[in-house]
C-alpha cells in the first residue's frame, strides 16, 4: 500500500515545504516570545543565585536592595557576621548607572562587593578576578567591555580585567563588578562642583564656621565627605543552620529586614517584575491564540484547494478513513516541520536580541503538543469538509 | 517550483530534511539540558611568581609645623607668602603687641628707678657708718675722760648711748640698701619678662623649609592654637599608603614600591616603605604604610592622589594556575579538574597570589595537570563539560 499523504506531499513538495517554514516562523515568534517571558523571570532568579547569599540583610521596612533603596551603616556586617549560624556575611552596594567606554556607553548595575566575602562574581569565562583593592572591574560580557578595556566611572578610569556570564540586574542591565570601597565612593560622592557649593554653603552657615571654635568647620566639611553606607549586606549560612531562625534573630536583635532566598524570589518575581511580566505574558496568550488559528486556517485552505484531488479519489474508489488519514497526515507532518523550524529559528535569533531569552525544553515541549492538537482538530474541519466533496466535482467543476 | 527531475526533486528534499535535521541536532546539543558547560583548561606550571600588594594614598609632608600665637590676639603682619622658602628662626609674622611696648617702657623706666633708689641707700649707708665711727670715738674718748673723773658719769652715758644708735643706724641703712637691691632685681626681672612676651608676639620658623599655606591674614583675631602658617620640609614628602586589611600579608618595612601619582598617570616613580603604622584604620579596615620617594617627583604636592604596588619576595618555581581557577566551596579552596569529560572538584592549598592574576598552588596538584579556568555558567560536581580555546570573542 502506498502512503497517500506522501506521495501527495511530494507531488507538491515546494509549496508544502514553503508553508511549513512559514509555519514555522511563525511558531518561532510564539517560542520566542514565551523565551521572553522566562528570561525576564530567570533575570531575576539568576541575580538571587548569581550573588551567592542565603540572606539579604537590609534596611528596616524596606524590600531592598533590588526591588526599593536601602541604605545601611558599613559596620552593620561585623555584628551580623558574629551572630550564630552565620558563615559569613559581606557588605554590597548596588548603583545602576550609565558608564561610557571607548566605543560607547552601556547601561550597567555597578556592584561593589568584598574580596572572597558574599557577593562576588562565581565564575568567569575570560580574564581573572579582581585582586587589586581598587580600580579593577569584573563586567558581564552583555556590557559589550572587553578584558584589558578602560571604563570611565564618575571621577576614575577602572579597568576591566574579567568578564562574566549572566550576571544581570532584574532589568536585564549587565553588572560591573568594582571593590566595595569604589562602589561606595561613586555612590555617595558628589561630583566636584557639587562638593565646592556644598562648602561654600557650610562656611556661610554662622552654625558650622563659628569664629570661636577653630577647625569646627573643617570637622563639619570632613563629616560631609564621607561615605560609610551599603545597600545590603549577603550572607551565607554555615551548614545546616535554618534560613528562617536567623533571619528572625536578625530581624529581632538587630533591627534590620532580612529575606530568605524564598522571600526575595517572591519580591523579585511577583513584585518588582510582576506588572512587565503579566504584560508579556498577556501577549504570549494572544500570539498563541492568533497562531492556532493561522495554522488552522493554512491546514483548512490547503484541503480545501485539493478539492478536485480529493474527489477524484473518492471516484476512484478510496475510503473516507484513507482520505481522512491522508490529511491528518498531512497536518501533523506540517505541524512537526513548522514545529522544528520554529525551534531553530528560535534559537538561532535568541542570542540578538538584546535581553535574555530562556527556551525551556518544558516550554519546547508543550509548544510541541499544542501544535500538534492544533493541527489534528484543524484537520478534523477540514477532513469533515473533504469528506462533504461529491466525486461530480471530480469530473464536471 | 515544481522540479520535473526525479533525481534533483529528491535531492532536494533530502537536502531540506538533511538542513532541518542539522538545525535539530545543533538545538538539542548546544541549548537544553543536554548541552555540555563551555570551558577553558590551563596547565599548572612552573614559574617564578612576584606577589604584591596594593594599595591607594596621598602625598604627604612627614612633619609639618603649624606656626601660631599661644594666646589669643590680632595679627599684625604676616611676612612671608605660600611657597616661600624660609630658615630656621627666620621671622614669620608677628602678632598685635597691644600695650605692651607701654609696658616695656614703663617697666624699664621702674628698673631705673629701682637702680637710683640703691644708690641713694648706698650714700645712706656710708653716711650712717661715718657717723657710727665718729660716735664710737667720741665714746671711747669720754669713757677714758670719767675713768680720770674729768667729766661726770652721765655725759659718759650719753656718748655711749650715741655711739649705739649710730651703730643701729648703720643697720637699718645696711638693710635698706638690701632692700633697694631687691626691688631693683625684681624691676629688672619684670622688665626682662617684658621683653619675653614682647619677642614671644615675633612667630620665627622651627625649621628650613617651604611655606604651605597661609593661613590668616594681618588683622584677623586668633584664639590660642589656631595656625597663620604652615611650613613643611619639601624633602620629607611621603605617601600615606592604605593597604586593605585583607590582602596586607608581607606587609614590611623596606619594600620597595613603585608609586604612580594621579597627577602624572604611566610615570612609575620608584620607593620603598619607610615605616608601617602601628595604628591602622579600624573603620575602613586598612593598614596604612609610608612609603618615601627614592627621589620627590618634581610637581608632586600634598594631597595628590597615589597609587602604590609594593613588590614581595619572589616565589620562585611555584606550581602556579590562574587565579581565575581558584573557587572557594563550603570554605575550602580548590580546582575544578576535567575528569574524562566531566567536571570534578579537587580542593587545594594556595599560597601566594600576584596582582597579575596567578596563585601558587601549595599542595593538592602536580604539575602540567590542567585545571578549568572560565566557564560558561557556574560548575557542579559531575557537569559534562566541553573545553574551547576561548569563551567570548577575541577583541577586534
Amino acid at each position: 500500500m502506498i502512503n497517500l499523504a506522501g506521495r501527495d506531499i511530494l507531488n507538491g513538495w515546494g509549496k508544502f515545504a514553503f508553508t511549513g517554514v512559514g509555519l514555522g516562523l511563525l511558531i518561532g515568534v510564539t517560542l520566542s516570545m514565551a523565551g521572553i517571558y522566562r528570561g525576564m523571570v530567570e533575570d531575576a532568579t539568576v541575580l538571587i543565585d548569581g550573588s551567592g547569599a542565603d540572606l539579604w540583610v537590609v534596611q528596616q521596612g524596606t524590600l531592598g536592595p533590588y526591588a526599593e533603596p536601602s541604605s545601611l551603616r558599613d559596620d552593620v556586617v561585623r555584628s551580623i557576621a558574629g551572630l550564630p549560624g552565620v558563615a559569613g556575611a559581606g557588605n554590597v552596594a548596588y548603583l545602576t548607572m550609565q558608564v561610557s567606554h571607548g566605543t560607547g556607553e552601556a547601561r550597567v548595575m555597578l556592584v561593589g562587593f568584598e574580596h572572597g566575602r558574599p557577593g562576588e562574581p562565581d565564575h568567569l569565562v575570560a580574564g581573572r578576578p579582581v585582586t587589586r583593592g581598587h580600580y579593577e572591574a569584573v563586567a558581564d560580557e552583555k556590557s559589550g567591555l572587553k578584558v584589558g578595556e578602560r571604563v570611565r566611572i564618575r571621577r576614575h578610569d577602572y579597568e576591566v580585567v574579567g568578564l562574566t556570564r549572566r550576571m544581570v540586574s532584574a532589568s536585564g542591565d549587565p553588572m560591573l563588578f568594582v571593590p566595595l570601597k569604589d562602589a561606595q565612593e561613586v555612590q555617595f560622592l558628589k561630583d566636584n562642583d557639587t562638593l565646592v557649593n556644598e562648602r561654600a554653603r557650610t562656611a556661610a552657615n554662622p552654625a558650622f564656621n563659628r569664629p570661636g571654635v577653630p577647625g569646627l568647620l573643617e570637622a563639619v566639611q570632613a563629616s560631609q565627605a564621607q561615605s560609610r553606607q551599603v545597600n545590603s549586606v549577603l550572607v551565607r549560612l554555615a551548614p545546616g543552620a535554618d534560613a528562617d531562625t536567623v533571619a528572625e534573630n536578625i530581624r529581632r536583635w538587630k533591627r534590620l529586614q532580612a529575606y530568605t532566598k524564598a522571600q526575595m524570589e517572591e519580591i523579585l518575581v511577583a513584585k518588582l517584575i510582576a506588572t512587565s511580566s503579566r504584560q508579556i505574558a498577556m501577549f504570549l496568550v494572544i500570539l498563541s491564540v492568533v497562531s492556532a488559528a493561522i495554522v488552522a486556517f493554512i491546514i483548512y485552505t490547503l484541503t480545501v484547494n485539493k478539492v478536485r484531488e480529493i474527489a477524484v479519489l473518492k471516484l476512484i474508489g478510496a475510503t473516507n478513513a484513507t482520505i481522512g488519514g491522508m490529511i491528518l497526515q498531512q497536518a501533523l507532518g506540517l505541524g512537526l516541520i513548522g514545529f522544528v523550524v520554529g525551534r531553530i529559528v528560535a534559537g538561532l535569533w535568541a542570542p540578538i536580541f538584546p535581553k535574555y531569552v530562556l527556551l525551556i525544553p518544558g516550554d519546547a515541549a508543550r509548544g510541541f503538543a499544542a501544535v500538534m492538537v492544533i493541527c489534528a482538530l484543524a484537520s478534523v474541519v477540514a477532513i469533515r469538509a473533504a469528506l462533504k466533496v461529491d466525486p461530480a466535482e471530480a469530473i464536471g467543476g | 517550483m515544481k522540479l520535473k527531475l526525479p533525481q534533483g526533486r529528491s535531492l532536494a528534499v533530502g537536502a531540506l530534511a538533511l538542513a532541518i535535521l542539522l538545525g535539530l541536532a545543533w538545538v538539542i546539543a548546544s541549548q537544553g539540558p543536554l548541552a555540555r558547560v563551555q570551558v577553558t583548561v590551563a596547565e599548572a606550571t612552573s614559574r617564578t611568581l612576584r606577589p604584591s600588594l596594593y594599595g591607594i594614598g596621598t602625598v604627604e609632608a612627614r612633619r609639618t609645623y603649624g606656626i601660631g600665637p599661644t594666646a589669643a590676639g590680632r595679627v599684625l603682619r604676616v611676612l612671608v607668602d605660600q611657597g616661600d622658602r624660609v630658615k630656621a628662626g627666620q621671622l614669620l609674622a608677628e602678632m598685635d603687641p597691644v600695650d605692651l611696648d607701654e609696658r616695656l617702657v614703663s617697666t624699664r623706666a621702674a628698673a631705673e628707678r629701682a637702680a637710683h633708689s640703691a644708690l641713694a641707700a648706698q650714700s645712706a649707708l656710708v653716711e650712717a657708718e661715718s657717723r657710727s665711727r665718729v660716735a664710737q670715738s667720741n665714746a671711747e674718748r669720754y669713757a677714758e675722760l670719767r675713768r680720770t673723773k674729768f667729766v661726770s658719769q652721765e655725759a659718759a652715758d650719753a656718748r655711749r648711748h650715741e655711739a649705739n644708735a649710730a651703730i643701729a643706724a648703720r643697720h637699718g641703712a645696711e638693710s635698706a640698701l638690701a632692700a633697694a637691691r631687691d626691688e631693683t632685681h625684681r624691676a629688672q626681672a619684670d622688665h626682662a619678662g617684658a621683653v619675653r612676651s614682647r619677642a614671644h608676639l615675633r612667630l620665627a620658623s622651627p625649621v628650613d623649609g617651604v611655606v604651605a599655606a597661609r593661613l590668616a591674614e594681618p588683622g584677623s583675631t586668633l584664639v590660642a592654637g589656631q595656625m597663620i602658617l604652615q611650613v613643611i620640609d619639601p624633602a620629607s614628602l611621603w605617601v600615606r599608603a592604605r593597604i586593605d586589611q585583607g590582602r596586607s600579608g608581607g606587609l614590611a618595612t623596606g619594600l620597595s614600591a613603585d608609586v604612580v601619582l594621579r597627577s602624572r598617570p604611566g610615570e612609575i616613580v620608584a620607593g620603598k616603605v619607610e615605616r608601617v603604622d602601628l595604628v591602622g584604620d579600624a573603620v575602613t579596615e586598612e593598614r596604612i604604610a609610608q612609603v618615601g620617594f627614592a627621589s620627590i617627583p618634581a610637581g608632586a604636592r600634598i594631597g595628590d592622589l597615589a597609587e602604590v604596588t609594593l613588590r614581595l619576595a619572589a616565589v620562585e618555581s611555584a606550581l602556579a594556575v590562574p587565579t581565575a581557577a581558584i573557587k572557594r566551596a563550603g570554605g575550602q579552596a580548590g580546582v575544578w579538574m576535567l575528569q574524562g569529560g566531566r567536571a570534578a572538584f579537587r580542593p587545594v592549598t594556595v599560597g601566594a597570589e600576584t596582582l597579575e592574576g596567578f596563585a601558587q598552588v601549595v599542595s593538592g596538584l602536580k604539575a602540567g595537570e590542567g585545571v578549568i579556568v572560565h566557564s560558561s555558567r557556574p560548575l557542579a560536581e559531575g557537569d559534562r563539560v566541553a573545553v574551547s580555546a576561548s569563551l567570548v570573542r577575541a577583541a577586534p
